[in-house]
C-alpha cells in the first residue's frame, strides 16, 4: 500500500487560506490502513482546521466527505455533487489521488493535506516499513524476498557495504542493513549460493527514470 | 603487465607497496594540494586522491590526480558511485586516463547524508562491484556498458575497497573473491586498529586463494589524539577500535599523543608486513599527510624501489 503523513496544519492553512469554502476529501483505502487520510482522520481534520479558523476569528465553510477510493474515477464521482458549491478541494488522499481528483474536476483548484511517502506495508500497530520502491523489474526471488533497491539505502545489488555494523546501517542506527536481512535470510533458507553471481547494473529504465509509468491494457478496457 | 601503472610494476615485481591519501582542497586553492603534494614526493609508490571523502564537496579527484601527476606523482584516482551515474562515470574514465591517469579505486562511498550536501539525491546507479567490472571491461574487450566499443579504450589498473570489520563477518572475504572476480586487480582495506581480527581476516583470504590473485594493501591511519581515537571508535561507520588502543592513547600527556599514534602506525605497520597475503600498505593519515614520510622512516618502507 500507499503510506503517506498528515502536513502540519500551519502548512496545510497556507494553502487554503485563501479559500472560504473548502471540501475536505478522504480517501478510505491505502491511506485508511495507515492511519493518515481515511473516514477518521478526515473528521478530525475537518474539526481541526474548523478549530483552527475560529481561534482566528475566521468564516470559512468547511465540509467532509470520503471516498472509498480517490484513484479511481468511479469512486471520485460520488462527490461531484458536493464539488461545485466548495471553493477548493483538500484531499486526504496519496499523489496519486490528488491527481486524480484534478483530472476530473478540472476547474477546482485541488490542494494536498498529505505527504506521500512509500509504498510499504504494516508491520505491526503504527509501524510503517518502506519495502518497495516500484523500479518495475522485480527481481526479490534473488534476494530472499528482501529488496535490495529499497532496503539498503545505497541500492547495492552485490552485497552489503562497509557500513554495516551489528545489522545496522551506516545511515542511522534505526535503519537495519538490508543486505544482513538478504544474507540472514537466504542463509535460513539455505541458498546462500545465490549471491555468488556477480549481478549486473540495474536496467533503471523501468522505473521513473524512464519517465512517468503507464499500463494499457486492451483486454480489460470497456 | 594490463596496465602502465606505476603501482602494479611495483606490486608485480614482489616489493612491499606504500600508497598514501591524499585528500583535495574545500575549494580550488592550488598551493594546497601543491603542499600536500610536496610533502609525500618520493616516499610513496603511488599518491591516492580521495573523492568527495565523507561526502563533503571537495576539488573534483580526477583534477587533483592530474595536478599531482604533473608534480612527479603516479596517481591513483577514486571513484565512487554515490554522485555520478554512468555516462559520468565512464566519461571521467575516458577523461582521466587521456591525463595519464593509470590507476583506479572504485568505490561506493560513504551516504550523502554524513556530509554537508544531506539533501543531496544519492544515485548509485552502479555500485563499486558493477563499476570495478565496467572499468574491466573497457581496458580487456574495450567496451562500455551495453558494449559499445570505446576509441581508444583506458586501460587502467583497478583497486576496491574491502572492511574486514564490517558485519556481517562471515560475508567479507566472500565480497572480497566477488571483487576480484568482477575484475579487481588489487584491494584497499579500512584503517586497522584491530590487528587480530585482521589476521583472521587474511587468513580467510589466505584460505581461500583470493591472495594468490589480488594485492591486497592494509590501510594504516596514524591517531592524532585520543579524541580521535573515540570519535573514530563511535561515530565512523565501519570502524574498529578497540578500546585498549585507545585507552594507550589517551593515557599518554595530551601533547604526546600525535607521538604515540604514531607510534602505533609504525607497530601497525610492522605486524602487518609479517602476514601472509599482504602486499603493501596503504597509508590514510588524514590532513596530516605532511607526517607520512616520517611513519615510513619508522618503519624502514620510505626508500622506495625503482621500477
Amino acid at each position: 500500500m500507499i503510506v503517506a503523513e498528515l502536513k502540519e496544519i500551519s502548512e496545510i492553512r497556507r494553502m487554503i487560506d485563501r479559500y472560504s469554502s473548502i471540501l475536505v476529501v478522504g480517501c478510505d483505502s491505502c491511506v485508511a490502513e495507515c492511519a493518515a487520510g481515511g473516514r477518521r482522520e478526515t473528521m478530525l481534520l475537518a474539526a481541526a482546521l474548523k478549530l483552527s479558523y475560529a481561534k482566528d476569528d475566521k468564516q470559512h465553510t468547511i465540509t467532509e466527505s470520503c471516498l472509498d477510493r480517490q484513484c479511481v474515477d468511479d469512486f471520485i464521482e460520488g462527490i461531484a455533487h458536493l464539488v461545485p458549491e466548495h471553493d477548493v478541494l483538500l484531499s486526504l488522499g496519496c499523489g496519486a489521488g490528488v491527481q486524480a481528483l484534478a483530472r476530473v474536476y478540472t476547474d477546482k483548484p485541488i490542494i494536498p493535506a498529505l505527504d506521500t511517502l512509500f509504498i510499504g506495508e504494516t508491520e505491526m500497530r503504527g509501524v510503517w516499513q518502506e519495502n518497495c520502491l516500484g523500479c518495475g523489474q522485480c527481481k526479490l526471488g534473488y534476494f530472499g524476498a528482501v529488496c535490495p533497491v529499497t532496503r539498503c539505502s545505497k541500492k547495492l545489488m552485490n552485497g552489503p557495504c562497509g557500513g554495516s555494523k551489528d545489522g545496522h546501517c551506516e545511515v542511522r542506527p534505526d535503519i537495519p542493513c538490508g543486505w544482513d536481512m538478504i544474507i540472514r535470510r537466504l542463509d535460513t533458507l539455505g541458498e546462500l549460493d545465490r549471491l555468488n553471481e556477480y549481478v549486473p547494473p540495474v536496467d533503471w529504465s523501468t522505473s521513473h527514470s524512464g519517465g512517468p509509468r503507464r499500463v494499457v491494457r486492451e483486454d480489460q478496457k470497456p | 603487465m594490463k596496465t602502465e601503472s606505476r603501482l602494479e610494476k611495483v606490486l608485480a615485481a614482489g616489493h612491499f607497496a606504500v600508497t598514501a591519501e591524499c585528500g583535495p582542497p574545500k575549494g580550488s586553492d592550488l598551493a594546497v594540494l601543491e603542499k600536500k603534494g610536496k610533502a609525500l614526493l618520493g616516499y610513496i609508490d603511488s599518491v591516492n586522491v580521495t573523492d568527495n571523502q565523507t561526502a563533503i564537496v571537495r576539488m573534483s579527484s580526477v583534477a587533483a590526480c592530474s595536478i599531482l601527476k604533473a608534480m612527479g606523482h603516479e596517481p591513483v584516482l577514486q571513484m565512487v558511485t554515490r554522485d555520478r551515474n554512468r555516462i559520468a562515470l565512464q566519461s571521467d574514465l575516458f577523461g582521466a586516463y587521456a591525463l595519464g591517469i593509470r590507476t583506479v579505486l572504485c568505490l561506493t562511498g560513504d551516504h550523502q547524508t554524513f556530509g554537508n550536501q544531506k539533501e543531496a539525491v544519492g544515485v548509485f546507479d552502479l555500485d563499486s562491484i558493477q563499476l570495478v567490472r565496467t572499468v574491466r571491461e573497457m581496458r580487456d574487450n574495450g567496451r562500455i556498458i551495453g558494449g559499445e566499443p570505446i576509441q581508444g579504450p583506458p586501460k587502467m589498473f583497478i583497486g576496491a575497497a574491502e572492511n574486514p570489520f564490517a558485519d556481517p563477518v562471515s560475508w567479507r572475504v566472500v565480497r572480497l573473491a566477488k571483487k576480484l572476480q568482477a575484475g579487481a586487480d588489487f584491494i584497499q582495506t579500512q584503517c586497522i586498529y584491530n590487528v587480530d581480527r585482521f589476521e583472521q581476516f587474511m587468513r580467510q583470504a589466505v584460505d581461500m586463494g583470493v591472495t594468490e590473485k589480488l594485492y591486497i594493501l592494509a590501510g594504516i591511519t596514524p591517531i592524532k589524539t585520543a579524541g580521535m581515537a573515540k570519535y573514530m571508535a563511535n561515530k565512523v561507520a565501519g570502524m574498529d577500535v578497540p578500546e585498549s588502543l585507545i585507552q594507550r592513547v589517551a593515557g599518554v600527556p595530551k601533547e604526546k599523543q600525535a607521538a604515540e599514534g604514531i607510534k602505533i602506525a609504525v607497530e601497525t605497520i610492522q605486524q602487518v608486513r609479517e602476514m601472509k597475503g599482504v602486499a603493501g600498505i596503504h597509508l590514510m593519515a588524514i590532513e596530516w599527510e605532511e607526517r607520512v614520510p616520517e611513519i615510513l622512516e619508522a618503519a624502514g618502507l620510505a626508500k622506495r624501489p625503482q621500477v
